[in-house]
């Protein structure tokens, strides 16, 4: 299965310590953190719940590039934000950097489980599998007043690693973000340069021929599929954390079918893709509510079809086609 | 690549900017009061609820911008300032809300927000409204937990909250039937339906404690097929039927249920039932208990308020208001007369109408407003609505329930009896389970 | 009467009409290898269709009868409308992408028929109750039932019987099996592929549309019935195996007496008793019951 032409990354030569994206990268989180604290807070609230789906849809990005497309990404997303909800419901833990970690470890958890079945399948029963295990836990989770069933319930932060958010919450929780997000970029991209990453195109070209090479396919899917589960983990702990609220419908299936949408509008052609994915979205998607209340679905979509029709690439393929150009 | 990113970027930020300072300007001006409204435009809430209170505040502010509400409520918009809505569809999810609803106060400039039907988005937007310190109205979702598990000063609820609609059921239900036995119940599969169905099953318990519990069936939330569990409800051969469906769900339960004599063998509740009064004609079974969460739509009592409210919807519909029309008016004008309260202080404390016309540029700030808004009593469409729980930021109605009887082909409704606020709704400080539990004293 | 029987009859219920929703999806992707997510929006087109037919059928006051013609009509409507509009004007453009993009293609679909549907017949429930009452019911036991459900099944079986014939006895069913199973050869000894694409998304939509048309005097028509509908449709085929006509009709089957049997016995699961068996069925059967054996391309 091809979600992409023959990936880019194949093509490029092994990377070196310090490249064009790792730059680009650095340069990003220098703008975001300092761009930041003058933004409206409408803006870099904006920024910040984009930025941590852009976490979410990054790890879509490496099983995208193994050639799977996950349906059930809210599945990990959804853990990650009750994670870090329950630690503060529970526990009364209001600590950013606690809350983070217990949204990854859950996530990543829960993954290593299911990977061990999940790794056999492969196309639209990988897709079908893992919006199934997304729907149990919509189920289960409407199913547990304790936690406030559809409603959901309220979580707080107060300290981050110890120290006292205060008045600058907002901006300490958008410099976390930025933070997260960039660390996730860069790692990604490392990992996508390896050896271990480069399988990953390998396998969505031909699996047999990585197995002929001596290289374990389900392993290597397993392992990526962890990372995703864990990216997807964290990215919920932030949106929970910024929105303050976590509920169900963030396991229901048109939740990872909007991850799907963002990652299909970015392209895989960078790790700096799924970010201006999500920003763009989120964008297209909050301007289209309000001036056009009754119609933003039909925006939505048609953006869709003309980005799939002019752009197969995504839409940072219009970057990589200027620069041939 | 890079340059045209960082370009990206750096555009993306001075846009930003300049709509910043942009923002800053319109803020000091109140030439006009921007109320941002939210409510369900899509999805299935919004047929029965969404759009019904999207016309009524439409009229609602039409009217107010031409004076043509009855006393108290003849001053122009508020205080002499005309209102201008900015409507926002509900769908979506709490994540989009609340980041709609950011966007509504810095982005649109919103100076006060009406809105929410989901109980999720009202749990999820108060400590947001209260964080950006934005005075919010609550005007359709029932779930207790908002001024139960926390306290806010920015936010209120002009409606009275969902634990009075199953209490009520229950006081009326043995007031008609003394004798009842057993009960089932055949809700949705989320909070409202978990919520509705526990307290009545609490409340049976509570006051009929030789009653027993049949059957409890949950199907999803609009999975609009119900042979299965129709049947396991006519096995169950309950005295009483409960049920808090509603739209779409409750249409197709009472087209599937009827012809299969369902309401034949048991006394059916609809907690939710008033909307659709109009809309199931054949199909409600006469005898069928009926609430409107509320004195509203068939069970307003009779004043100047409500026929205006009837007036004024007709403009917009071709069908009377339902109880979200109503819920949409006690918002308004609750806002409306505290908004009015304070301008009124603010004015030197005397005068009027003609004083407020006079300045409609001077508004109250939002802490003169919350302070006239805690514990306000005021006139609606449905009746007195007094802020008396949530440290004055909770409204508290009576309620009421009636019996469906077709009259010429029309569904009316008799034997409507009025239950007072106390003996309905928990006082200060008690949550609702425990409050059903403990007997419901007052 | 004993609760088994009410299971068992509630079952049978259920499951023709997850198969007549399912069918349709079934189909174009057994052909076209499209899991098509508007399917769900066409099954809304054709209950809106139905009650526009039907309302105005009965508006005319024509006999009442004939209603059941006009919810038929109405689902051909939609297909011969719905179909060519959306496989020669989108679909066309688009083969030869990957399976996943397709599924996004009709997503977008999906999202702009949702506002489109809106746009033309508003957000107010719309129903066509008449149909439904026709009939009257008849008693089991001391269960009563509506023939309506009877009818149903009726056509459920004669869709599933007459789509059996077709592919198997006819020579147009024998060039559909030739294009399922490789499209590139199909077209080597001389098939029109394209035609028979056009041909299978209409026929698909309009099994879309008539599973709505039939539902609609069961249900109110109203946004938002598309999206449930997606989802248990999904989850018949995949159970069933993806593009197999035995494979839905078997996993129709088993998801309506799950569910009948979780209603009656443990209300508290059925929320997710669908999606538990699908994941049970795929961890056991990694392709549904009835997939066809692949070859392993190298």
């Amino acid at each position: 299965m091809q979600v992409n032409k023959p990936s880019q990354s194949l093509k490029r030569p092994p990377a070196p310590g310090v490249d064009r994206t790792t730059l680009m990268l650095v340069g990003a989180l220098v703008i975001l953190l300092a761009v930041g604290p003058i933004l409206p807070r409408w803006a870099m609230f904006m920024l910040n719940v984009s930025l941590s789906w852009g976490t979410v849809v990054l790890g879509m990005l490496l099983l995208m590039r193994t050639g799977l497309v996950s349906f059930g990404t809210g599945l990990y997303y959804c853990l990650g934000a009750y994670a870090a909800g329950a630690l503060h419901h529970f526990y009364g833990i209001a600590d950013v950097a606690v809350m983070l970690a217990a949204s990854v470890a859950v996530a990543a958890a829960v993954a290593v489980v299911l990977g061990f079945l999940l790794a056999k399948y492969r196309d639209i029963f990988f897709a079908m599998l893992s919006l199934a295990f997304s729907m149990i836990l919509y189920g289960l989770l409407v199913k547990t007043s304790a936690l406030g069933s559809t409603d959901g319930f309220g979580l707080s932060v107060k300290t981050i690693a110890g120290f006292p958010l205060g008045e600058w919450e907002r901006n300490l929780m958008f410099s976390t973000t930025v933070v997260v997000a960039f660390c996730a970029a860069l790692g990604m991209h490392r990992y996508l340069s390896s050896h271990q990453g480069r399988l990953a195109s390998a396998i969505r070209d031909n699996e047999l021929r990585v197995e002929y090479m001596g290289a374990s396919v389900r392993r290597v899917i397993h392992v990526n599929y962890v990372i995703s589960a864990a990216l997807a983990g964290a990215g919920g702990g932030l949106v929970g954390i910024a929105i303050g609220h976590v509920d169900p419908e963030m396991a229901f299936w048109t939740t990872s079918g909007e991850f799907v949408f963002i990652a299909i509008l970015a392209g895989t052609g960078s790790v700096l893709a799924p970010f201006l994915g999500a920003i763009i979205f989120e964008t297209v998607r909050s301007f289209a509510y309000e001036y056009s209340p009754n119609t933003w679905q039909l925006i939505l979509g048609t953006t869709m079809l003309l980005v799939i029709m002019f752009l197969p690439g995504g839409l940072w393929s219009i970057f990589t086609r200027r620069k041939a150009a | 690549m890079g340059k045209m990113f960082v370009r990206a970027v750096a555009g993306l930020a001075l846009a930003a900017v300049a709509a910043y300072s942009g923002a800053a300007d319109a803020q000091q001006k109140r030439d006009k009061i921007r109320i941002g409204f939210v409510t369900f435009l899509s999805g299935p809430a919004a047929g029965p609820f969404g759009v019904p209170a999207r016309l009524a505040a439409e009229a609602i502010v039409e009217q107010l911008n031409a004076g043509k509400v009855p006393a108290p409520y003849d001053t122009k918009g508020f205080g002499g300032a005309p209102l201008e809505l900015v409507v926002i569809d509900e769908a979506g999810g709490t994540t989009k809300q609340v980041s709609e609803f950011r966007s509504l106060v810095s982005r649109q400039n919103v100076d006060y927000v009406i809105g929410y039907i989901s109980s999720g988005d009202c749990l999820a937007i108060a400590p947001v409204a209260e964080e950006m310190k934005k005075v919010t109205v609550l005007f359709d979702c029932g779930t207790p937990r908002v001024f139960e598990e926390a306290s806010y000063r920015y936010v209120f609820r002009t409606r009275p909250h969902a634990t009075m609609d199953a209490v009520a059921a229950v006081r009326y239900l043995l007031e008609m039937k003394p004798a009842v036995k057993t009960y089932g119940g055949i809700n949705q599969n989320y909070a409202w339906g978990q919520d509705s169905w526990n307290d009545f099953d609490l409340s049976m318990k509570a006051l009929k404690p030789d009653a027993t519990v049949t059957t409890s069936q949950m199907p999803k939330f609009g999975s609009g097929q119900y042979g299965a569990e129709i049947s396991a409800l006519l096995q169950s051969r309950s005295d009483v039927i409960h049920s808090s469906l509603w739209g779409g769900d409750l249409e197709a339960l009472m087209m599937q249920a009827v012809p299969r004599g369902l309401f034949r063998r048991s006394q059916l509740i609809l907690v939710a039932g008033e909307p659709y009064l109009h809309r199931l004609g054949a199909n409600m079974p006469d005898g069928t208990i009926v609430g409107a969460r509320g004195t509203h739509g068939v069970f307003a009592p009779e004043s100047t308020l409500n026929t205006w409210l009837h007036k004024a919807y007709r403009t917009k519909a071709d069908h009377d208001p339902n109880y979200p029309a109503y819920s949409v008016a006690l918002a308004f004008l609750g806002l409306k007369a505290a908004f009015e309260k304070a301008k009124l202080e603010q004015l030197g404390g005397k005068g009027g109408k003609e004083e407020m016309e006079k300045a409609p540029g001077v508004g109250p700030g939002d802490e003169q407003l919350i302070a006239a808004f805690e514990g306000l009593s005021f006139d609606s469409p449905s009746g007195r609505a007094t802020m008396s729980l949530g440290k004055g930021h909770q409204a508290v109605m009576g309620t009421a329930y009636g019996t469906t009887k077709r009259v010429g082909g029309k569904v009316t409704v008799t034997n409507i009896k009025r239950y007072p606020a106390e003996a309905v709704t928990p006082p200060e400080g008690m949550s609702s389970p425990d409050w059903i539990k403990g007997g419901m004293k007052k | 009467m004993n609760q088994f029987l009410a299971i068992v009859i509630d079952g049978i219920i259920y499951s023709s009409w997850l198969f007549i929703i399912a069918v349709g999806l079934t189909l174009i992707y057994g052909v076209m290898k499209i899991l098509n997510v508007a399917h769900g929006s066409l099954y809304a087109l054709g209950a809106y269709a139905a009650t526009a037919f039907g309302g105005y059928w009965l508006a005319q006051g024509y006999p009442p009868i004939g209603s059941y013609g006009m919810l038929v009509l109405a689902a051909v409507f939609v297909g011969l409308v719905a179909g060519p509009l959306i496989e020669r004007g989108l679909l066309r453009l688009m083969y030869g992408k990957d399976e996943v993009v397709l599924v996004l293609v009709t997503y977008a679909v999906f999202l702009i028929l949702e506002d489109m549907t809106k746009l033309a017949f508003g957000v107010d429930p719309l129903s066509i109750p008449e149909p439904y009452g026709l009939l009257g019911s008849f008693e089991i036991g001391e269960l009563m039932y509506p023939t309506y459900s009877l009818v149903l099944v009726l056509v459920s079986v004669f869709v599933a019987v007459a789509l059996a014939l077709f592919l198997g006895r006819t020579r147009h069913g024998k060039v559909l099996q030739a294009v399922i199973h490789d499209r590139e050869i199909a077209s080597a000894v001389g098939i029109n592929v394209s035609r028979v694409y056009l041909v299978t998304f209409t026929a698909g939509v309009m099994l879309a549309a008539l599973g709505g048309a039939l539902t609609a005097p069961t249900i109110s028509v109203q946004p938002g019935i598309a999206a449930e509908v997606i989802v248990l449709a999904f989850a018949v085929v995949v159970i069933g195996g993806l593009g197999s006509l035995g494979g839905a009709a078997l996993g129709a089957v088993i998801v309506g007496m799950v569910r009948a049997w979780a209603v009656h016995k443990w209300p508290e699961v059925e929320l997710f008793s669908v999606y538990a068996v699908m994941a049970l069925v795929l961890i056991m059967r990694p392709k549904g019951l009835f997939a066809a054996p692949e070859a392993r391309k190298i």
